[in-house]
């Protein structure tokens, strides 16, 4: 038993928390958006694996990283923009056109790969690199947490950041005042004057963009390859995380590094002497568990709506 | 927000030969004339579908006429959208408040108009301009309070802010008393004139009449998408005004006989209830009679639905009995209650009272489908569903075409009907009313009226919820109110009640003692510790 704590309190541990994380917070923040503008956006799963798979393929091709990232936040952020439309033009119900979505990625992107590359598997034959580390000057000497900061991805300081913005956007801007409003009351929006779709459709871009970024990091982030439905359900658990957070912004931040820690303890206690089949099912047992206990948290308060910060 | 000039003489708003087909080829505005002058507060009757509320929305930009003109400061206008009219200083308080539950008033005062610089939110003057609006205006209001929180008459009063801050020199007010109390209402009435005195013009829709009288300066009525005529306040009648509604003589006052109330139909005692929603019910102890009619007054929201689906089998008392003609009715499921003789008229037609896509014949019979004559060994006949379905619609006065139509095709009042006919033709014991005329038209309200009072006599105890105090004094044998779940009055004689009292005991500002409500109530007690005396 001690060697676990061992293992879960070193910095090397942190560290993968934080790494681990960035695409649970990403995606998270997608979901959240998304859902304060009255759209769910199940999609988001498809949207990262084709972003991951784009920027990947963009990268190898044209031999640049940041254009492979840009494209692939570029396609996730289309997605979006696609879902919304399907819903707001067509009336098509959101969820059905999520996992319309979510498999045309998947079969989308297998496709893409084999055509382009001949191989079933991803991208590993195509050489595209992956995106820069960041290490702050003096960073390393904070204790404790400078270990696991030192060299993060690019990526996962954008996610940590995504927290205060995300806040920030919906609590002191007139675009979030607006997308909560439409959210949770579509007729009082249009009523004042506020164009409702046009919310709807930038929250939708807003959400397949860090969904994008969150894909983006799958393939460039420590890999520099995209793999065939390398997600494995991180959208899906994102989406958890959104509500599991109370579709707060910093509820939704615990909540996707909640997940993160989980999914690295799993990855920590594979090197231990336990089976990993159980091991490798953690992250998913503890989102069942999250999400029962927010039901009842939530039946027990009996009310629905979440009660917004006040402005 | 800068409101586009307006002319400096003419109406405030007008409509010029306005008409308004919609795309499926119903005319609901067929060639308005309308004109109202600065500073006047106009009311706007009519009957349901008579077109008031579409030609409000085209006051507002919420629909465009299809040929006319629409005019406000003295031009015409082409409003695209709520944005457009709302530039042009036309603000609209709609029938279902258009507020953002979760925001505070202040908040939902300046959405869409918010204060800040650079695309971003200026929390603090949002409340110091809604304190201030509300200080000029006199409509009182808490800035900082969340609006799911706050009383009806506090959310109506933010919508009337919110207008108020977009700078509206027209107000529209679609059926704002609806869920008023009386001194709500007054205190709405004091506002709305104070507003008019400095300069706003109100367009106010009702098919209250009385309240039209009090309100407005002059009056114009709309029937069948024309409007009929625009009459000085002081001029008109309620009988008057209501007859040019209908376009014939109809008086809604209901004649009826003293009631002969006989044994006791209804015994309710100790009856508690906790939903998770929080809404209690406590110790309510209360009898209806057959032969009699018991109107419950409250706010709503007071525990009147909860009462009214526990009567009606649809939810389960936490504590005490219900006796129907002296069997308990504890245990029976809701075709139970239905059986031992309780017809249900629910407040929400369209959501409990009615299957929408099914037929008129069908929803006719689904209390009965499985019995004879409708049906015999589990098939059901057809040809006698029908016939069954004919012969209520001729009794009934049901406007349709045929039985087969869907009942959404129905007129809010033609769909009660059936309901109403559902549920009287099953020859309840008891008939619980919850609402019955709300959204129906003048026509059918009358009709309504006159089928209680004819159950009632045919020896039917009835009790009726709702939340129009003059149906209630006019129809009510007797008189109960409900305040926070408990029975706050009892008038066991409703001559010369006005709504005025019985507004101040809904309010809490008034209630009656404990013998008062219970007199002549036979065996208080109810539950398991003292079993013998409650049979």
């Amino acid at each position: 038993m001690s060697s676990v704590l061992d293992v879960v309190l070193s910095s090397a541990f942190l560290a993968a928390v934080l790494r681990i994380a960035t695409p649970y917070l990403l995606a998270a923040f997608g979901g959240l958006v998304a859902e304060r503008a009255g759209i769910s956006n199940i999609a988001l799963e498809g949207q990262m694996l084709s972003a991951a798979c784009t920027g990947a393929l963009v990268a190898g091709y044209s031999g640049s990283v940041a254009l492979g990232a840009v494209s692939g936040v570029a396609v996730a952020t289309l997605l979006g923009v696609l879902l919304a439309a399907l819903r707001l033009e067509l009336g098509a119900d959101a969820i059905i056109a999520g996992i319309g979505l979510n498999l045309l990625a998947s079969g989308g992107t297998a496709y893409a790969v084999y055509s382009l590359l001949d191989d079933k598997g991803g991208t590993s034959g195509l050489k595209s690199g992956s995106l820069p580390s960041i290490t702050l000057p003096g960073v390393e000497n904070v204790p404790v947490l400078g270990d696991a900061l030192s060299g993060q991805n690019l990526v996962t300081w954008l996610a940590f950041l995504a927290a205060p913005f995300v806040a920030w956007l919906f609590y002191r801007t007139r675009f979030g005042f607006h997308l909560r409003a439409v959210g949770e009351m579509p007729d009082a929006a249009e009523s004042v004057g506020i164009a409702v779709r046009r919310v709807q459709y930038t929250g939708l871009a807003l959400s397949g963009a860090l969904a994008g970024l969150a894909g983006v990091f799958l393939s460039m982030g420590y890999v520099s390859f995209f793999v065939r439905d390398m997600t494995a359900g991180r959208g899906f658990i994102a989406l958890a995380a959104v509500f599991l957070g109370g579709l707060r912004p910093w509820g939704v931040f615990l909540a996707a590094l909640g997940f993160g820690a989980a999914e690295a303890l799993a990855v920590q206690l594979g090197t231990l002497d336990v089976p990993p089949q159980l091991v490798s099912t953690i992250p998913y047992v503890m989102t069942l568990v999250a999400l029962a206990l927010y039901a009842w948290r939530r039946k027990r308060r009996g009310r629905a709506v979440p009660a917004a910060a006040s402005l | 927000m800068m409101n586009e000039p307006w002319g400096k003489a003419g109406p405030a708003v007008a409509a010029r030969q306005v008409t308004k087909t919609y795309a499926n080829g119903v005319r609901a505005v067929r060639s308005v004339d309308l004109e109202v002058p600065p500073g006047e507060i106009r009311a706007v009757v009519g009957e349901n579908g008579a077109g008031k509320s579409t030609l409000m929305k085209m006051f507002y930009g919420l629909e465009q006429p299809s040929a006319g003109a629409i005019l406000v400061g003295g031009r015409p206008r082409v409003l695209r959208g709520p944005a457009s009219a709302i530039a042009l200083g036309v603000g609209m308080v709609h029938q279902n408040l258009m507020l953002v539950p979760s925001f505070t008033v202040a908040q939902n005062v300046v959405l869409g108009v918010e204060p800040g610089r650079r695309g971003l939110v200026d929390p603090k003057a949002a409340v110091e301009r809604t304190a201030r609006l509300a200080e000029e205006s006199g409509l009182t209001v808490d800035p900082r309070a969340r609006v799911e929180e706050v009383s009806v008459g506090m959310r109506q009063r933010t919508e009337i802010l919110k207008a108020l801050h977009r700078k509206a020199r027209v107000l529209i007010l679609d059926e704002p008393t609806a869920v008023l109390t009386p001194q709500e209402t007054e205190d709405l009435f004091a506002a709305v004139r104070r507003l008019r005195d400095g300069g706003m013009t109100v367009l106010f829709i009702s098919h209250k009449l009385r309240e039209v009288r009090e309100i407005s300066d002059k009056v114009s009525v709309m029937r069948a998408g024309s409007l009929v005529g625009t009459v000085a306040t002081a001029d008109a009648t309620e009988r008057s005004l209501a007859s040019m509604m209908v376009g014939r003589d109809l008086s809604l006052d209901v004649e009826r006989s003293p009631a002969r109330p006989t044994e006791t139909t209804l015994r309710v005692r100790c009856l508690g209830y906790e939903a998770a929603t929080g809404q209690w019910l406590h110790g309510l102890d209360f009898d209806v009679a057959a032969g009699e009619i018991v109107g419950v007054a409250g706010i709503e929201g007071n525990g009147q639905s909860e009462l009214a689906e526990i009567l009606a089998g649809l939810r389960r008392p936490s504590t005490g009995t219900v006796h129907l003609d002296g069997t308990d009715t504890a245990g029976l499921d809701v075709a139970g209650h239905r059986r031992a003789g309780i017809g249900y008229v629910p407040e929400d037609r369209l959501y409990n009272g009615a299957a929408l896509d099914a037929s008129i014949a069908d929803n006719l019979v689904v209390d009965r489908h499985d019995r004879p004559p409708l049906a015999r060994r589990g098939v059901l006949y057809p040809g006698a569903v029908r016939a069954h379905a004919e012969e209520l619609i001729g009794e009934y006065a049901i406007r349709t075409p045929d039985p087969s139509v869907p009942v959404r095709a129905l007129s809010g009042g033609n769909l009660q009907k059936v309901i109403v006919a559902r549920e009287l033709s099953a020859g309840p014991r008891l008939l619980i009313a919850s609402q019955v005329t709300r959204g129906v038209d003048i026509g059918a309200m009358r009709f309504m009226y006159e089928r209680l009072v004819a159950a009632r006599d045919a020896g039917a105890a009835v009790l009726l919820i709702s939340a129009d105090l003059t149906e209630l004094l006019g129809l009510s044998d007797r008189l109960l109110v409900l305040k926070d779940g408990r029975l706050v009055a009892r008038f066991d004689d409703t001559t010369g009640l006005t709504e005025k009292r019985v507004g101040l005991y809904m309010l809490g500002v008034e209630e009656h003692g404990r013998d008062r409500l219970t007199v002549g109530l036979d065996t208080l007690t109810a539950g398991p510790e003292d079993p013998g005396e409650t049979t």
